[in-house]
């Protein structure tokens, strides 16, 4: 990642990462905003605008009314007006109304004008389980949206990566849905360089070099597969951890030098398992590296249920362990 | 209540509109009702697939577009307002490129005709999802706030049926609530494709749901193009000062069937639709013009030749126009390369 | 008990070569398996004692089961060590995926001019090789046998020209991994070979010493053009009386085939089948070579312990030859003919009844000296029975020394994969015609090629026999080694 001002960083865990990146934004760029439902006197449910609207004024954090669709559609027109909104979904879960606007509007702006106009927009949205949040508090959306041309979808999973996407979001002069694992907030911690830097959108990061096979994973899941991968180096298996951080536009080149060095490759994430990321990944891969694949392509991920439930062993059943995931990298080194 | 204006007999309420004003908004009547009707003739000539027609909306559009602020306002249109695209600046030669598909459209033939895009004229671009656009409306509007840009304002037009969507009641609400300089203009001609108004809504007026926003709600005669001048005006200056917005519905007609592609035999009667036409607002209004000596007949008739010469001149130089080429396809998906997969030499 | 060949589920175990108490080596074959595929001998994965045996002889167990315990000696105490299915710690003891299938007999020996021939070099049997063709590789290594070749594996193999049938898998299930191939591209094909020439120690017969130059006796084998002289009857150990074997063979007895023999067989057949064997000979004048040789012979056998027969005369000439006609340093494949960089020599070896070819790598790099140096060193090895993979790996061209055994003329069979294989035949002194017309006594030595003719025509085998003749016939005593 390119760091300007490079000075010694700060640990912070991701959610102060989210925190510090904005407010730094809304300092630097007048153009930047916060919208959002309780994003100003609330601070954000998750405290990540605390002190924002005292600092910036409520012309900077706007508290919207409930109602997602003009959340985005609204930022849509100031963006096509030249500011730099950032629109808040104050839970993944809750999108769906805004989802005509996202996909229909924001993301063919630049398309269906020709570029006569353009929407620089960003969408921020804590999602993922494992916080007994159940069915509306809980769920991934990535395969809802990286479907569509003319979206960026980012899903960055350590503090430092956070900050040098978040800002590359916004500088970024198309839409970009800019996801936040809400289980990492709090539990991740990491270095992050002190200044403004951005890291660039698609590219992703080999968080774990290995030989043995690779794994493909974001958002906790990532976390949960390097302390797998960590165990197993115990055991002498060389597990390539590949933290994906973008999910449209993905790093085609690192999958697939990771591949033709391991032979094997092992796709985690948290979303079902139908129709989730990992398929298009392992066409890719099937595509362009068949004859490098020493082992069918493995993917673990959501059960194909609608949520993970409120009681615990059902977000357990649904959520992948740790142990799960050494099981299946000890599988597939075996292999 | 709502408030109701309208244009009075002979004696010509200008509502302080000079007479070239005056002529220019029949002018822009007359334009609006000859391109219409090429484009019908087109589509009956099989040289482009689709036409939407504004029949009967002349009135209200020449009369918004006066009051429009060029190079301070932006509109924000829906595909029936051929007439405000006009009376804003576009020309017909960008309008016959959007009917011909050709590169000289300001999409470049990427857009359904009548999806305006013009971002020097302020002319916001659309899609055709109804009431979709009313979102981005208010961003601009909140836009110009947010840069303390007074003496600014930002029309937004849609029709009737727009106005049961969920997206136009939350611009409604939140334009209201964050007292932005909008006018939300709706053109009721009773119709929504084949919906008419008494399904669309349980009230006789769409302006008498404003007080439900804490809004003004205004209706005006859209037939009459100094009428709805005036009920714009007022409006638009109130937004521009920081007034906030206000709900104008146009009272007019949809003469024609929705588009080329519906036929309105189906739900409506013709003894309906001849009775309704007896208000035409073009002829009407041009035989106003004349009755209150604004114009004489020979100027009239010059005019419609004026008219007429510059759509055919326009249609000819459309469609000698080239098409997009196939590459064209793949560009302006996003400001950098739009492959979702993508590969990075160092890394 | 390994998985041996697809869809295989169980095995029987044949024979116990080893019983408790014994030492074993890492690699050595300790049992022969036999399944409805393929029979096998399997190779020790450690070097220690056999302290068990768990399976009786003519005993059916599934794949997976253990067979007998064996005490690691390099990992110390009573550590059992139960060889089960194809664990990964098992050895690659392919088949002789090789093409060392010929046999002959190193001319350690000296080519004495008037065609007395003695038949000497190392005969001795090793056991036969394992047949571990652990099949295809597995797709999902689910089911028991329902292993299946990946696109990796399949296309390294294609790249390495590696024989998957005689690579045994690694992975679960025993399914053929991406590394297996690897590795056994690095050993080349002939890695099991080595395994089956290690166990040196296992021998039934003894090393006779090189007889003295007499006319060779006559063997059983009749003077067909075979590359196969059969080695001369060792010395019988009442072990041999007592069981009939190729190497002792008598009328009248029905010699069980050997695994070794199996595979031989299978090769020769392969190879006939697959190349279209075309044959041309010429004669050389090796006369003057000779006096070189005689001159040089004493000081280096004092200097290097190593005997200097005529071979690495023929072996540096032939290589030049090769330099000139590539082609013949060339291999048939599906994509093309591919022309190796490498010349690697391989010299037939008779192995008691098995054949070898140990390979001098490089040979294009190496004086008369080194060759001579370098084909003493490979005698020496099997001799004692330590060939590695190495030794066996990656020959190209090969040379049969069928004069050893008094051969004037031999039509040898080519190894699989080469496009050519030359024999140097009996010196023989004759009146021949010189140039002047003179009449004059010289040492002539026919020279007789087997060629891929789907590779080289007559011209370039003629050219490259006539190439081969000049040489030597231009070598002389003022040359140096």
């Amino acid at each position: 990642m390119t760091a300007t001002a490079q000075q010694t960083g700060v640990t912070m865990t991701n959610v102060e990462a989210v925190r510090t990146t904005l407010h730094d934004a809304l300092a630097r760029d007048e153009r930047v905003l916060i919208m959002g439902e309780d994003v100003g006197a609330r601070g954000n449910v998750f405290l990540i605008t605390k002190g924002f609207l005292e600092e910036f004024g409520a012309e900077r954090v706007v508290d919207t009314p409930l109602a997602e669709a003009s959340i985005v559609g609204v930022a849509i027109g100031m963006a096509m007006e030249g500011l730099r909104p950032i629109a808040e979904i104050q839970f993944a879960d809750f999108i769906y109304p805004a989802f005509n606007q996202i996909v229909g509007e924001a993301a063919k702006t630049r398309y269906r004008s020709n570029g006569d106009y353009t929407c620089p927009l960003v969408i921020r949205t804590p999602y993922g389980g494992g916080v007994r949040g159940a069915l509306s508090h809980s769920v991934s959306i990535e395969a809802l949206f990286y479907h569509v041309p003319g979206l960026t979808i980012l899903a960055p999973s350590t503090p430092a990566d956070i900050k040098g996407l978040l800002n590359a979001a916004i500088e970024c002069p198309d839409p970009v849905l800019f996801l936040e694992h809400k289980k990492t907030y709090r539990s991740v911690k990491g270095e992050v360089p002190s200044g403004y830097y951005t890291i660039p959108i698609g590219k992703a990061d080999v968080k774990k070099a290995g030989t043995q096979l690779t794994v493909v994973s974001y958002g906790y899941n990532l976390h949960q597969a390097l302390e797998a991968a960590n165990r197993l180096e115990g055991e002498g298996v060389s597990v390539e951890v590949i933290d994906l951080r973008s999910i449209r536009p993905m790093d085609k080149g690192a999958i697939l030098a990771s591949v033709r060095k391991t032979r094997k490759l092992l796709i985690i994430h948290e979303d079902n398992k139908f129709g989730g990321i990992g398929a298009e990944i392992s066409a890719m891969v099937a595509e362009e590296a068949l004859f490098e694949l020493d082992a069918p392509i493995r993917r673990l991920a959501g059960p194909d249920v609608p949520a993970m439930g409120y009681a615990q062993p059902l977000e357990e059943e649904f959520m992948t362990s740790t142990d799960e995931m050494v099981e299946a990298m000890r599988e597939l080194a075996k292999f | 209540m709502a408030k109701t204006t309208a244009a009075r007999g002979r004696e010509l309420d200008r509502a302080g509109l000079s007479d070239e004003q005056l002529v220019a908004m029949l002018r822009n009547m007359l334009l609006q009702r000859q391109l219409d009707n090429r484009g019908f003739q087109l589509n009956r000539q099989g040289k482009i697939p689709f036409a939407l027609g504004s029949e009967g909306h002349e009135g209200v559009q020449a009369g918004a577009a006066m009051a429009f602020k060029r190079g301070a306002d932006v509109l924000v249109p829906y595909y029936r307002d051929l007439g405000l695209a006009l009376g804003v600046g576009m020309t017909p030669f960008e309008i016959l490129s959007s009917l011909f598909a050709r590169e000289t459209d300001r999409s470049m033939g990427r857009q359904f005709p009548n999806h305006y895009t013009n971002h020097d004229l302020g002319v916001l671009s659309i899609s055709s999802i109804i009431a979709g656009h009313c979102t981005h409306a208010v961003g601009v509007a909140a836009a110009f706030k947010y840069r303390g840009e007074s003496g600014r304002a930002v029309l937004c037009s849609n029709g009737e049926g727009a106005t049961s969507q969920g997206e136009w009641h939350e611009s409604v609400n939140f334009a209201a609530v964050h007292a932005l300089p909008i006018v939300f203009l709706v053109q009721n001609n009773e119709w929504a494709i084949s919906t008419p108004q008494e399904m669309q809504m349980k009230v006789a007026n769409v302006a008498d749901k404003a007080p439900g926003y804490g809004l003004p709600g205004v209706v005006c005669d859209g037939f009459s193009p100094v009428a709805t001048f005036q009920a714009m005006h007022d409006a638009l200056e109130r937004a521009r000062g920081g007034g906030g917005p206000t709900i104008v519905e146009a009272k007019c007609y949809r003469f024609l069937s929705h588009s080329t592609d519906d036929d309105d035999r189906t739900y409506r009667s013709r003894e309906v639709i001849e009775e309704r036409r007896k208000m035409d607002p073009v002829p009407r209004y041009e035989q106003l013009l004349i009755e209150a000596g604004v114009i004489d007949e020979p100027r009239a008739k010059q005019l419609k030749a004026d008219v007429l010469r510059e759509t055919n001149e326009a249609t000819d130089s459309a469609e000698a126009q080239r098409y997009p080429t196939a590459e064209s396809l793949y560009t302006n998906v996003v400001a950098g390369d739009y492959r979702p997969w993508q590969e990075f030499e160092a890394r | 008990m390994p998985q041996l060949g697809e869809t295989v589920t169980e095995g029987t175990v044949a024979q116990w070569l080893k019983k408790p108490g014994d030492a074993v080596e890492k690699y050595e074959a300790f049992v022969e398996v036999s399944t409805d595929k393929v029979n096998a001998e399997v190779p020790s994965p450690v070097t220690g004692v056999i302290r068990e045996l768990i399976v009786k002889e003519g005993e059916t167990v599934p794949t997976g089961a253990p067979i007998a315990i064996i005490d690691d000696v390099a990992a110390g105490a009573a550590t059992p060590e139960p060889t089960g299915s194809g664990s990964p710690s098992e050895q690659v003891a392919a088949a002789a995926g090789d093409r060392n299938a010929e046999a002959n007999h190193q001319a350690s020996d000296e080519p004495v001019p008037g065609g007395n021939v003695g038949l000497s070099g190392p005969t001795y049997s090793a056991p036969a090789p394992s047949n571990a063709a652990s099949g295809n590789g597995a797709s999902s290594g689910v089911a028991p046998g329902g292993v299946r070749v990946s696109p990796a594996v399949r296309r390294l193999a294609r790249e390495h020209r590696i024989d998957l049938a005689r690579v045994r898998g690694t992975g679960a299930n025993g399914r053929i991994t991406a590394n297996d191939v690897l590795e056994a591209a690095k050993a080349g094909p002939s890695a099991a070979v080595a395994a089956m020439i290690t166990t040196a120690k296992e021998e039934p017969h003894p090393i006779p010493a090189p007889p003295p130059p007499t006319p060779p006796p006559t063997t059983s084998a009749p003077p067909t053009p075979t590359t196969t002289p059969p080695p001369p009857p060792p010395t019988p150990t009442p072990q041999e009386r007592a069981k009939p074997s190729y190497a002792g063979a008598r009328p009248g007895e029905l010699i069980p085939l050997t695994q070794a023999r199996k595979i031989i067989a299978q090769r020769m057949v392969d190879s006939k089948h697959t190349a279209p064997h075309a044959w041309t000979m010429t004669e050389v004048d090796v006369t003057n070579v000779w006096k070189w040789r005689v001159r040089e012979k004493d000081a280096f056998e004092k200097a290097y312990g190593v005997k200097l027969t005529l071979l690495p005369f023929f072996i540096r000439a032939a290589v030049e030859s090769l330099a000139a006609f590539p082609l013949m340093n060339a291999s048939f494949t599906d994509e093309g003919i591919r022309v190796h960089r490498d010349v690697n020599v391989g010299l037939a070896i008779a192995a008691g009844g098995n054949l070898i070819v140990p390979v001098i790598r490089h040979a294009d790099q190496l004086s008369v000296k080194g060759l001579a140096l370098a084909a003493g060193e490979l005698i020496d090895k099997a001799r004692r029975g330590k060939l590695g993979a190495d030794d066996l790996a990656g020959g190209t061209f090969t040379v049969n020394n069928t004069g050893a055994n008094g051969s004037i003329l031999s039509a040898p069979i080519l190894v699989p994969g080469q496009t050519g294989i030359v024999t140097t035949e009996a010196v023989v002194k004759r009146p021949v015609v010189r140039d002047d017309d003179s009449i004059a006594i010289r040492s002539m030595m026919n020279v007789c090629l087997s060629l891929d003719h789907r590779v080289v025509d007559g011209a370039v085998a003629s050219g490259f026999l006539s190439d081969l003749k000049k040489r030597l016939e231009a070598m002389g005593p003022t040359g140096s080694l």
